[in-house]
C-alpha cells in the first residue's frame, strides 16, 4: 500500500514480472481492502470476465472495476481462479475466472467498501524488471 | 504547506494568482485560517489550480477550509461555469454523487435516552445495513428503481417512507428535476437497485448526538431549527448514492475522456478532470444521469430515516412523531446545479453551473430555494466531524455570496488511512470511546481505525473558520453518544 498519494482513500503499487502477474496482484490488493483475509473466501460462485482495450492501463481499470461491480451488484467478493492477459497490435485482452461468495459479516472479517477505481495517478508502466501499476481506490 | 506565490487576502482568504500555473483562466482562492491552510496537503493546491484551467470557469476556483486532495477537484472544491461556454466535470462532483448529511431532531433528552442507548444503537445497527456488500430492505425491480431515480423523494412519499415535511426540509425538496434514467447504464442500475437504505463504509456513519447547553452558539437560531431543550438528542447520518452513483460517475468519466480532447479540444491536465461542454450532448446526458444519482441518494437517506423512526418508536414504545422526530434538514455535498448568482466582479445575477465537491450549499436568509420555515434564518448547514469529536449545525449567511453561497462539509482528513490504521487499533478505539461515553458499533474494526478522531482536522477550527470567513454561522455543536460505522 502507498501513502501520500491520497489522504482520504487507498492507494497501492504493484510490481510483477509479467502483465498477468501484475493484474493478479492488483486484483488481490483491491480485494484485500474489502476482505483482509482472502483465504477466508470459499469458491461457491464463479464469474467469467472477458475484456479488451487498446490501452493496457484502461484494461486494468476495467478489470478492477469488475471486482467492485460484482461486490455491489451481487454482493459477491471474488478471488481470481484463473487469468490470462494477451497483447496484440490491436491492443490488450484478458480472460479470467473469478470465484468467491457473498460477503458475510459473520464468517468474514470485512474491511472497507471500495466505491470505485479512480484514474487519479493511475498508471501501468514497463520497468526494467517487468511491469508496475499504481492504483488509487475511492473508499 | 502552501506553495510559493500564495497571496494573503485576509486572515481567512488566500489566493494563488492565475500566473501560478500555465493555463489557469482565473485565480484559485482558499478559505482557511493560517493553520488550516498549512494543514492542506500539497495536491490540494495543484488540483485547485487545475480546476482553474477549465473552460468557462467564472470568478475563481475555490477551496473550503476543510479542503484536502481528491480526484480532479480537491475535496472542498467549488467552481461555477458559464452554462453556454463552460464545462461539466464528474471530477467536480465526485464518485459518490449527492453524498450528504441529514439531521433529525427528537424531543428526547440525554437523561431520557441514556438508559436505552446500547439497545437503541444495537437495533439501529441491525436495521440499517452498513459496510461491504450491504443490501437494503427495500425490494424493488430494476424498472421501479429507474422510476425512483427520476422521482426522488416524491417516490418515497408515495411509498410511505416519507412525511411531506421531510421533503420540505430537504435541499430542492429532495427531487432533482430533469433526471432521466435513460441516460444511466444497466451496470449502474445493477449496482444500485438493492442498496436503498444502506450506509456504506469509509467515512459514512449514523450518530446519536446530544446538543449540550454549553455547545449552543445561538439559542434563538437553535430554537428555530428545533433544538429547544437542554441536552436534547438528535440523529445525524452521512451517506450517498452507493454503487449507483459511483457507476454513473465512472461511466461518464470514461465517456468524457473519449471526447474531451479529440472532439472538444479541451486540454486535460488530469484524467480525473475529464469534462465536456455543459451544452454538449455528452454534457447534458451526464447532467441527466447525475440527477438520477442525486435522487437515489435523497431516497437512500430518506429510507434510512424511515428505519430510524421505526427503531426509535419500537425502543421507546411511542409513535416517532410523539418523540418529536422531525427532520431538521438534508444537505448535499457532491453535486452540480444550475443556480442564479452574481459572480465576483459582476453586477448582475446570471445562471451558473455550480460544482460543489465536498462542499455544502449555504443559502443566506431570504434567498429563493429555502423552505418557508428557514426563509428568515438561512439554509441549515450540517458539518460532520469525526466519530470522536462532534459535528456542527450552522446556517448560511450573506457573506457567502463570493463562493456562490457555499461553505465547508466536514472536518477534512489530516492523516492518510494507512497511517491511521498503523497508529490506531479498532478494538482499542471501541473501548476508549466507550469509556468516554460513546457507544460504537462498526461493520469493520480496521475501517473504524481509519476513522479515528485524530485522523481528522479539528472540527472546531473548521467551523470557526467558516464563520470568520463569513461563509456560515455556527448554531450548535453536537457531540456523539452513539455511533454506527460501515
Amino acid at each position: 500500500m502507498l501513502e501520500g498519494l491520497t489522504r482520504a482513500d487507498a492507494a497501492f503499487r504493484a510490481e510483477e514480472a509479467d502483465l498477468a502477474g501484475l493484474f493478479r496482484t492488483a486484483w488481490r490488493a483491491t480485494l484485500e481492502l474489502m476482505l483482509p483475509d482472502p483465504a477466508s473466501l470459499q469458491a461457491r460462485e464463479r464469474r467469467r470476465i472477458a475484456l479488451a482495450n487498446p490501452a493496457v492501463d484502461l484494461l486494468l481499470f476495467d478489470f478492477l472495476s469488475e471486482l467492485v461491480y460484482y461486490k455491489d451488484a451481487e454482493g459477491l467478493l471474488l478471488g481470481l481462479a484463473s487469468l490470462a492477459v494477451e497483447s496484440s497490435p490491436a491492443g490488450y485482452r484478458l480472460e479470467a475466472e473469478a470465484a468467491g461468495e457473498a460477503a458475510d459479516p459473520v464468517r468474514h472479517e470485512l474491511g472497507v467498501d471500495v466505491k470505485a477505481v479512480t484514474l487519479h495517478r493511475f498508471a501501468v508502466e514497463r520497468t526494467p524488471e517487468g511491469w508496475q501499476a499504481t492504483v488509487v481506490l475511492d473508499v | 504547506m502552501a506553495p510559493q506565490g500564495m497571496v494573503k487576502i485576509s486572515d481567512t482568504l488566500w489566493e494563488l494568482p492565475a500566473s501560478f500555473k500555465p493555463g489557469m483562466r482565473v485565480p484559485a482562492r482558499f478559505y482557511a485560517t493560517e493553520g488550516l491552510l498549512a494543514a492542506m496537503d500539497p495536491a490540494v493546491f495543484e488540483q485547485a489550480a487545475n480546476v482553474a484551467t477549465l473552460p468557462g470557469i467564472v470568478g475563481y476556483s475555490f477551496c473550503m477550509p476543510d479542503g484536502h486532495s481528491g480526484y480532479g477537484f480537491p475535496i472542498g472544491g467549488v467552481a461555477a461555469f458559464d452554462p453556454d461556454k463552460g464545462v461539466i466535470s464528474p471530477g467536480g462532483i465526485g464518485f459518490d454523487i449527492n453524498c450528504g448529511m441529514r439531521l433529525v431532531a427528537t424531543s428526547l433528552t440525554w437523561p431520557e435516552l441514556e438508559p436505552r442507548l446500547r439497545e437503541l444503537v444495537d437495533r439501529l445497527f441491525a436495521a440499517i445495513p452498513a459496510g461491504v456488500g450491504g443490501r437494503g430492505f427495500v425490494k424493488i425491480s430494476r424498472d421501479e428503481f429507474r422510476a425512483m431515480s427520476e422521482q426522488g423523494l416524491a417516490w418515497c412519499l408515495q411509498k410511505g417512507y416519507a412525511l411531506k415535511e421531510d421533503l420540505e426540509r430537504t435541499e430542492d425538496g429532495g427531487v432533482a428535476a430533469g433526471a432521466d434514467a435513460a441516460a444511466v447504464s444497466e451496470k449502474a442500475v445493477e449496482r444500485g437497485y438493492q442498496q436503498i437504505g444502506t450506509l456504506g463504509s469509509g467515512n459514512h456513519y449514523l450518530e446519536i448526538q446530544v446538543a449540550r447547553r454549553e455547545n449552543i452558539f445561538d439559542r434563538k437560531l437553535a430554537e428555530d431549527l428545533g433544538i429547544r431543550a437542554p441536552n436534547q438528542v438528535l440523529v445525524m447520518f452521512h451517506c450517498g448514492s452507493r454503487g449507483f452513483g459511483h457507476q454513473v460517475a465512472t461511466d461518464y468519466l470514461q465517456k468524457f475522456l473519449g471526447v474531451m480532447q479529440p472532439k472538444y479540444h479541451i486540454p486535460c491536465p488530469d484524467r480525473e478532470l475529464a469534462s465536456a461542454p455543459f451544452a454538449s450532448e455528452e454534457g447534458q446526458a451526464y447532467f441527466r444521469a447525475m440527477k438520477c444519482a442525486v435522487n437515489m441518494s435523497f431516497v437512500n437517506r430518506q429510507v434510512i430515516l424511515h428505519r430510524v423512526r421505526e427503531v426509535f418508536g419500537e425502543v421507546f414504545g411511542r409513535d416517532p412523531l410523539e418523540l418529536g422526530m422531525h427532520q431538521v434538514y438534508d444537505v448535499t455535498h457532491n453535486t452540480a446545479r444550475l443556480e442564479r448568482h452574481t459572480p465576483p466582479g459582476e453586477r448582475r445575477p446570471r445562471d451558473l453551473l455550480v460544482h460543489r465537491k465536498g462542499a455544502t450549499r449555504a443559502f443566506a436568509p431570504g434567498m429563493e430555494g429555502l423552505p418557508r420555515a428557514y426563509a428568515r434564518i438561512g439554509q441549515p448547514v450540517i458539518i460532520g466531524g469525526s466519530m470522536e469529536t462532534g459535528s456542527y449545525l450552522l446556517v448560511g449567511t450573506k457573506g457567502g455570496a463570493p463562493t456562490f453561497f457555499t461553505t465547508a462539509h466536514g472536518s477534512g482528513r489530516a492523516m492518510g488511512r494507512q497511517e491511521a490504521k498503523r497508529r490506531f487499533q479498532g478494538r482499542d478505539l471501541v473501548k476508549s470511546m466507550h469509556e468516554r461515553g460513546i457507544y460504537v458499533r462498526a461493520a469493520s474494526l480496521s475501517g473504524l481505525a481509519e476513522e479515528a478522531g485524530a485522523a481528522y482536522k479539528d472540527i472546531d477550527e473548521v467551523a470557526e473558520a467558516t464563520e470568520l470567513a463569513g461563509l456560515s454561522r455556527r448554531v450548535a455543536k453536537l457531540v456523539p453518544v452513539g455511533n454506527i460505522k460501515g
